[in-house]
């Protein structure tokens, strides 16, 4: 800008002699330092859009095999001595054969059902066969059994997952060169596992329970899912669009038509702005001290982390929702006055229903940020491992323990077992495809119902 | 609609005053070495018993105790994982705060190892080659000198002629601490350096003296050689994944998990194993703990049973699925059987 001002007032009385048409050295300057700017743009998106393609890729192609899972498929005869020795079917009795008994059928049952495929198992011991089998199975054939016992006696199909390592050989996490130095599994295992794929016993499919099934621990990575993360995540974001919708919108309204204009209300403008920008872990001591010490919520319940989110979002929220407010043309409330509206019917029939678009896309934004947030659920114990599902939302399930989907992310990458990280990067994709859709969502109503003047 | 929404959310937060009273789940905190262990023990306990599978947060062990002193009630948690003891002054907060008892259970040892890269060179250390790798100030003939070692060779020629680069567990791991005990101050005494730390240590009293020494063992260089590590061992693995030449610090467990990855280090010519740490050859080892709130046994559905589930032979045990995940069984596992049962509570520190 200087430059230019500058270098025009003593190159004056030459310009005027030239053509337009033929670039002056100065002209030459400037146009070359416009290329630059421009190139510098260019290159800055270039970096900024490569970065984000390194992101993407570096998750999909680690996450993306979490959606597949391999399942082993055998015939196990329930023999009714083991699984109930005292023979009476009653349910208190049968509770006492542990996942331990069901696990030792299993592995008697695969090693008969191989001799009976006619598959040599070669070189792999009794305890490798057993490897193959999920330590999930037993404990969901436990279930069903006891659940039924009228299935005893009888010769089931049984479909349960492969562990960890051999899921890993068919996705090519493991190989033959890792195998020989991994001490959990062998090469002989990987050469048995390829005929029993042949052999139609290991299937490799799309893994529904990666949605559905519950946190697993360290020892059966493959069991793993996201079941109880997308349900507290779910909850979470249900209250928090419950608690934060009246609570933003009543502050809003009132700061932006009714409250006077005072030192009082500029303090309280400033601190909005200043609570935006606290961060959010501040927000999880905060939740510690009120609600669970002090108003003696329970724990990892998504309503404590529901309530804490709605602190952290509220600012944001009001922020966006006084801008849609203030966007209302003044003409509008004036025409509103003028036929006779009180000023609340004004504002209630009038300027929110034109600004309600302008909310709603702020408030599905502030809730996708809350959405990704691992920091305030640390402190108030949802970062933690829950094996049962919490109850419905009419049954005090919000209440209940739950993590929530960064969380799950975060306890799976610090886990030991490697294939924890392909179901980290896959908790990240649904993750991804959740705020893809509330995005999506914010721009469709925004595109729709937006109104300008 | 926006009266409705208000009035919804009034009563759910009355609803959630009153059921907070009860808790039907068992719940846990503390040392994120003792994680994975009460994961395969709550779920397993989850699935065999009519009971809910306990929820278990890692986050450390200090903090964890520190969980379990704030308080007895519903809202306060039932145990506290801990991969080092209690401390005298976490006693006292648990006393100031009407805790109460506290029972402690020692279920088994972890082992601490050292590892590098599994295609590079093998290692076959002392505790005193791993101090005269990181430690601030060596021995060096007869004199303290600031550690400039910068190859392993240059002090051990049986060592690779490798650059060094330790990658130490960060201060807040309870590892640190039998990190510097049994591998730090050992080979601090080994070289001989701990004696010369002592001849010019100043001090009231001997005791005094010998601390500063200790102190002075533990001080390690800062010149980029040895790097602490705050994060968990996945970060340790990933820094050695990007630095080929690094030896980290690892758990057992983590090791057992990542043997392909991982080539580890021999202590004193023995190999880490849960069978070489059981019979006390491989030295460097510390116990895990749980501490329980008594108060708690018969107010919270399942704790009694969990407890005995944990330390009963067919999870804790020499062939249970903690020891084949990496935890070295505790011998006198019987006589923790017994203290459970009859909820003998902890006798005080010495």
């Amino acid at each position: 800008m200087t430059d230019a001002t500058a270098g025009g007032m003593s190159a004056g009385p030459d310009r005027r002699s030239a053509s337009l048409l033929t670039a002056d050295p100065l002209m030459r300057r400037r146009n070359a330092a416009e290329t630059r700017f421009r190139l510098y743009g260019v290159a800055a998106i270039m970096i900024s859009l490569s970065m984000l393609f390194i992101m993407l890729w570096t998750i999909f192609s680690d996450g993306v095999s979490a959606f597949r899972q391999t399942s082993l498929t055998m015939a196990v005869t329930l023999d009714a001595e083991r699984l109930d020795p005292q023979g009476n079917r009653a349910r208190d009795d049968m509770m006492k054969v542990t996942t331990i008994g069901y696990t030792n059928l299993l592995n008697d049952a695969l090693k008969s059902y191989m001799e009976a495929r006619g598959i040599d198992t070669g070189e792999v011991s009794d305890r490798e066969l057993s490897a193959f089998i999920s330590r999930d199975t037993p404990a969901q054939l436990r279930n069903q059994v006891i659940a039924n016992p009228d299935m005893l006696g009888q010769t089931i199909e049984v479909k349960g997952f492969a562990t960890g390592r051999i899921d890993g050989y068919f996705k090519g996490r493991v190989t033959r060169e890792t195998a020989q130095v991994d001490t959990n599994i062998s090469v002989a295992q990987l050469e048995l596992a390829d005929q029993m794929r042949e052999a139609g016993i290991l299937t490799v499919g799309f893994n529904w329970k990666f949605l559905t099934n519950t946190d697993a621990s360290d020892q059966r990575p493959e069991a793993a899912g996201l079941g109880i993360a997308i349900i507290g995540s779910a909850y979470m974001m249900l209250l928090v669009a419950v608690f934060v919708l009246p609570i933003g919108v009543a502050a809003s309204i009132y700061l932006e038509e009714f409250a006077p204009k005072n030192r009082w209300t500029d303090l309280i403008e400033v601190n909005i702005s200043n609570l935006a920008a606290v961060p959010s872990i501040v927000y999880g001591i905060l939740g510690l001290a009120i609600f669970i010490n002090f108003a003696k919520f329970p724990q990892s319940s998504p309503l404590v982390g529901a309530l804490v989110l709605t602190l952290m979002t509220l600012p944001t929220i009001i922020i966006a929702t006084r801008a849609a407010i203030r966007a209302v043309p003044p003409s509008i409330r004036d025409a509103a006055l003028g036929i006779g509206a009180s000023k609340m019917q004004t504002v209630f029939h009038h300027v929110l229903p034109l600004a309600a678009p302008g909310i709603l896309t702020g408030t599905i934004l502030g809730l996708a940020s809350a959405l990704g947030e691992t920091a305030p659920l640390l402190l108030i114990g949802m970062v933690a491992f829950v094996a049962n599902y919490p109850s419905g939302p009419l049954e005090g399930g919000m209440l209940e323990p739950a993590t929530a989907l960064p969380v799950q992310v975060y306890s799976w990458a610090s886990r030991s077992d490697p294939a924890f990280i392909e179901r980290s990067s896959g908790a990240i994709i649904v993750l991804l495809a959740f705020l893809l859709v509330m995005n999506i969502i914010a721009i469709v109503l925004r595109r729709r119902f937006e109104r300008r003047w | 609609m926006t009266n409705k929404m208000l009035t919804s959310a009034i009563a759910m937060i009355a609803l959630s005053a009153g059921a907070a009273a009860a808790r039907d789940q068992v719940q846990i905190t503390g040392s994120s070495t003792v994680l994975p262990y009460s994961t395969i023990v709550a779920e397993a306990f989850g699935e065999n018993f009519d009971f809910p599978a306990p929820v278990v947060e890692g986050g450390g062990s200090g903090a964890g105790r520190a969980k379990m002193c704030e308080g007895v009630g519903p809202n306060t948690v039932d145990i506290a994982n801990s991969s080092s003891r209690i401390t005298q002054r976490d006693l006292d907060t648990c006393a100031a705060n009407g805790v109460g008892e506290v029972m402690e259970v020692r279920f088994g040892y972890d082992g601490i190892v050292f590892a590098s890269d599994v295609n590079g060179a093998e290692f076959a250390f002392t505790p005193g080659d791993l101090y005269n790798a990181v430690a601030g100030q060596v021995a060096k003939d007869g004199a303290i000198v600031p550690n400039t070692y910068a190859q392993w060779s240059e002090f051990n020629t049986n060592l690779p002629a490798q650059n060094i680069l330790v990658l130490s567990p960060g201060t807040k791991h309870g590892t640190r601490e039998v990190y510097d005990e049994r591998v730090i101050l050992l080979g601090c005494k080994e070289t001989g350096a701990y004696d010369l730390f002592l001849a010019v240590a100043t001090g009231d009293d001997d005791r005094a003296k010998q601390r500063a020494a200790n102190g002075e063992c533990t001080k390690l260089r800062t010149d980029g050689r040895n790097v602490d590590i705050d994060g968990d061992y996945t970060e340790t693995l990933a820094r050695l994944d990007a630095d080929k030449d690094a030896v980290g610090v690892f758990g057992l467990s983590f090791y057992q998990n990542n043997t392909d990855k991982l080539r580890v280090a021999t202590m004193g010519g023995v190999v880490p194993s849960t069978e070489s740490i059981a019979s006390g050859e491989y030295p460097v080892s510390r116990p895990l703990f749980f501490y329980v709130k008594t108060a708690h046994l018969d107010v919270i559905p399942g704790l009694q049973e969990y407890v005995e589930f944990f330390v009963s032979d067919d999870m804790a045990g020499p062939d249970g699925p903690l020891a084949q995940y990496g935890l070295v069984s505790d011998p006198e596992l019987a006589a923790t059987q017994a203290m459970v049962a009859d909820r003998t509570p902890m006798a005080p520190l010495n």
